[in-house]
């Protein structure tokens, strides 16, 4: 019991720490940079407050274990699991919850080997890089494969799970993948559910979401949208979210990419007159309507 | 008889926290780190046992300390060593060395001299580790 330590200061400010940690950047840039995502949004706000409190307690001599941060990541593809991630260990790192800002992203044929003796050396090699950081296993449910007992998939799960609970100051794990698949893999492995904490479902986006992702990426690329290709993108996304296969911002951004395509051919089409700065900016309605999307 | 060879082998042993320090320091060079454990600690024995293979692309000494926690796990009464090797052009070789372990009891070394043609004598050191050692004294 040290609860009368005396050098400890009889008050501590919250705002003060807040302030020396520098989240409110990450935060204010975490609003600004992803579209909705409101749920997720919430979670790291309130992980964040905790660590918060947590330096402040530690600060006033008050001890305890240090939470658990493992972490569930779970929806549908190009929901922006991956970039969260990112943001996750600038947040963790900022708030001295982990010392380096690094996120060491693997899937299933990073961890699990060939053969017999393959599987251990090589989790261990990963978990070591990603020591002091963030480990993002995407796709974790890749992992168990219950159709073959002697998979080596489970001899992954048992190193990490090891690791998850030893070296819990050196690493944060988060797992990442959809809904439904990662639900059945946390049924068939209770200890890997017991140890995660946070599970985090990222929603899919609306189409408004999706036209102001799609501005927000032309803009990072120095492009813009034309008066009437606005309307366009937001008639493509609209049917494009009909359409199977559809995984909300990635497809957006291929979209862009393939308008980028015919906006260059059009330009090159064109050719023989000078063209100005704005020009090669812009991306228009036609190099929109062009899609197969429209075909159909 | 305490062995001194590498880096703070003057020193009192490194402790844990201190060896993460330094582990640190050569990570944060971009030197990669490998762990190599022996029982004959003979200066001339630079062929000391691999504990696994260098650690390449590691960002902190955490994964090195769990590295060499299960090695003590296992060789906890041999001489353990971490080297950090500097791969970068015109360097190519190890930039730090400091040995992190070594057993209860450290036996030294035997002299062994050779009466040669005339009076002259040769002399090699024998590690008593290797082979026939004395058995530790009572305080051990």
């Amino acid at each position: 019991m040290n609860d009368l330590d005396t050098t400890a200061p009889a008050t501590v400010d919250l705002e003060d720490f807040y302030r020396k940690s520098t989240i409110g950047d990450t935060m204010q840039a975490l609003d600004r940079d992803l579209v909705g995502l409101v749920p997720v949004k919430t979670r790291i706000r309130e992980v964040s407050a905790l660590l918060l409190v947590e330096s402040a307690r530690r600060s006033m001599g008050l001890q305890a274990e240090p939470p658990s941060l493992h972490m569930c990541f779970t929806g549908n593809p190009g929901t922006g699991k991956t970039t969260v991630a990112q943001r996750m260990a600038d947040i963790l790192n900022r708030l001295g919850y982990i010392r380096r800002n690094h996120v060491v992203t693997v899937s299933r044929d990073d961890l699990v080997g060939q053969y017999i003796g393959h599987t251990a050396p090589k989790t261990k090699d990963v978990l070591k890089k990603a020591m002091g950081g963030v480990l993002f296993i995407d796709e974790a449910y890749y992992l168990y494969r219950p159709e073959n007992e002697r998979d080596y998939g489970q001899e992954a799960i048992e190193i990490l799970l090891q690791v998850m609970e030893d070296r819990r100051d050196d690493l944060v794990v988060i797992l990442a993948g959809y809904k439904d698949r990662m639900d059945i893999f946390f049924r068939s492995n209770p200890g890997m559910a017991s140890r995660i904490a946070h599970h985090v479902d990222f929603p899919d986006y609306s189409a408004d979401e999706l036209v102001q992702i799609a501005n927000i990426m032309l803009e990072r690329m120095h492009y813009r949208f034309s008066d009437d290709a606005e309307g366009m993108m937001r008639e493509y996304i609209v049917r494009r979210m009909q359409q199977p296969r559809f995984s909300n911002a990635r497809s957006i951004r291929n979209a862009l990419d393939r308008a980028r395509l015919r906006q260059a051919n059009r330009l090159f089409a064109g050719r023989g007159v000078p063209i100005d700065r704005v020009a090669l900016q812009t991306i228009t309605g036609e190099d929109i309507a062009a899609s197969r999307v429209f075909q159909q | 008889m305490k062995v001194t060879q590498g880096q703070f082998s003057f020193l009192p042993d490194l402790t844990d926290a201190e060896i993460k320090l330094q582990v640190q320091y050569a990570l944060d060079q971009g030197w990669a780190l490998a762990i190599e454990y022996t029982r004959d600690p003979h200066p001339r024995n630079s062929y000391w046992e691999m504990w696994g293979i260098p650690m390449f692309d590691l960002k902190d000494a955490a994964g090195i300390m769990m590295e060499l926690d299960a090695c003590r796990a296992e060789h906890g009464d041999e001489y353990i060593k971490i080297l950090a090797f500097d791969s970068r052009k015109g360097w190519e070789s190890v930039r730090m060395s400091f040995i992190v372990n070594r057993p209860a009891f450290e036996p030294g070394f035997e002299l062994i001299r050779q009466e040669q043609e005339g009076r002259s004598v040769r002399y090699t050191l024998r590690s008593y580790a290797m082979g026939h050692a004395p058995s530790a004294p009572a305080e051990f």
